[in-house]
């Protein structure tokens, strides 16, 4: 499915705004995500699986704070990341 | 365990090349590279952009490895490894993490990685990485994998040595200060702010508090046996039964097998007081001690006393103490120098160097003699590491 990256993180998918992964669930497509592109997830979830404290996920449209949600390929995965600090 | 009995080890000559300044700022890492004669210096950077770098840190084991904390306000820690001086660099495969907990417990998680240390000359590939919250972290890889040290971070004392969220700095509680005995690579010293001293004698399976005669004045009890808030330890790379340590409640040495600190910082003048961040060692000589004092009064300013910054340096052990202020601002010179924003070099005499929050570097090229400013306008300034690459 399509996953839109934020600028923060495009460093990892050579600077592509929209990659793909798969999964059928949101914690699957972020594993895949981070197959593809190594060391992504950890920058936005952390070690007890949870996100991180300024970034969001959006399924088509509509805010997800659980990993578990399931998806379908034809979904689109938004990640937004908030700029924070001075 | 046994260590090396011999109080003082074979002293190297002293250096001679160039010198690199590994800078750590809130915004990135820069170097700085002089000359032999360390008279011109030309930087680079910045790299990791953006990030926010708490140390980095050259592998004095092959002179050409980098390591590098750091992460952004938003997007979580990581490491980054170069094994070219820094031409190339490549992020830890697993950066330092706390395991995950079973559902319905509360975790930890690594908000920062806060200090990097070499392993032991005979572990080349060791690492060591303490974190905030306090956690101690092992690689044997370079620095590509990191695991927890459960001796430490699982201790039945973690939370009652560590204590909660806000017994720590401002900027969350850290753990720094990993020591690794020259003579043994089983035994290792932590310091924690907060929680104190610690120390480990068979590769940190286990742990024990070494706060004796170190005072908490912010506690109840001003002697407790842990819960201390040290800001900067150091072994003597020589000499390495001795340490020393600039702590929130003045300035410490023990002869290790006293077990017993002793304020030395009662000799500073009272007048500037002995609170600081940083300390640093004399490569050679272990009666040569340098700090950076702040203001540690009232609410705390943590600026150079009066606004007129100065190093000092004992040259006895701490008995006396001198004033080091020739070249630096005589007036209006908010300075506040981190923990890990000064060291020294191996030449003889001695380069010191320090940054400041404001984003200025000064050296010294004769031991605190008389202070150079070596850069400036860089952004808040965490760590500068003085190191010899190849």
């Amino acid at each position: 499915m399509k996953v839109l990256i934020p600028d923060p993180l495009r460093s990892y998918t050579d600077e592509r705004r929209q990659v793909e992964a798969d999964g059928a669930t949101l914690g699957e497509v972020l594993a895949d995500l981070d197959r593809r592109f190594p060391g992504i997830r950890f920058r936005m979830i952390d070690e007890q699986d949870a996100l991180r404290r300024h970034i969001r996920i959006f399924v088509n449209g509509e805010q997800v704070r659980s990993l578990d949600v399931p998806l379908a390929g034809s979904d689109e995965v938004f990640i937004v990341q908030a700029l924070s600090g001075g | 365990m046994k260590i090396d009995s011999r109080a003082y080890l074979v002293p190297p000559a002293a250096s001679t090349g160039a010198v690199a300044l590994l800078v750590a700022t809130r915004k990135g890492a820069f170097t700085l590279k002089s000359d032999p004669a360390r008279r011109a210096w030309k930087i680079a950077g910045p790299m990791f952009f953006g990030h926010t770098v708490h140390h980095m840190v050259l592998d004095p084991r092959d002179r050409r490895t980098l390591l590098v904390a750091a992460r952004t306000g938003h997007l979580g820690p990581t490491v980054y490894r170069s094994t070219d001086f820094g031409k190339n660099w490549k992020e830890a495969t697993k950066p330092p993490a706390f395991p995950k907990v079973p559902e319905g417990q509360k975790g930890r998680v690594v908000d920062h990685t806060f200090w990097l240390t070499p392993g032991h000359p005979s572990e080349p590939n060791a690492w060591y990485a303490g974190t905030s919250p306090q956690g101690l972290f092992r690689s044997e890889d370079g620095g590509d994998t990191w695991v927890p040290v459960a001796g430490f971070n699982d201790h039945p004392m973690y939370t009652k040595w560590t204590g909660g969220e806000q017994d720590g700095t401002p900027d969350g509680p850290k753990m720094h200060s990993v020591i690794v005995d020259p003579r043994n690579a089983r035994h290792l010293y932590v310091g924690m702010s907060s929680g104190g001293v610690f120390e480990s004698v068979d590769k940190g399976a286990d742990w024990k508090p070494l706060n004796a005669g170190c005072r908490a004045d912010f506690r109840p009890d001003p002697l407790p046996e842990y819960g201390h808030d040290p800001h900067c330890v150091k072994i003597h790379p020589l000499a390495p039964g001795i340490l020393y340590q600039q702590n929130h409640c003045g300035i410490y040495r023990m002869e290790r097998s006293t077990g017993k600190w002793v304020r030395i910082g009662e000799n500073m003048p009272k007048k500037i007081g002995d609170i600081g961040f940083p300390i640093v060692l004399h490569p050679r000589d272990p009666k040569t001690v340098w700090v950076f004092p702040m203001d540690g009064t009232s609410v705390w300013p943590r600026t150079s006393p009066g606004g007129k910054p100065a190093a000092y340096v004992t040259r006895n052990a701490g008995k006396t103490w001198q004033r080091q202020d020739a070249g630096l601002p005589a007036r209006q010179g908010w300075f506040t120098v981190k923990r890990q924003a000064m060291s020294c070099d191996a030449h003889d005499p001695v380069g010191l160097y320090f940054g400041t929050t404001g984003g200025e570097i000064w050296a010294s090229r004769n031991e605190g003699a008389k202070w150079t400013c070596i850069a400036r306008y860089l952004p808040e300034i965490y760590a500068v590491e003085a190191a010899g690459p190849r």
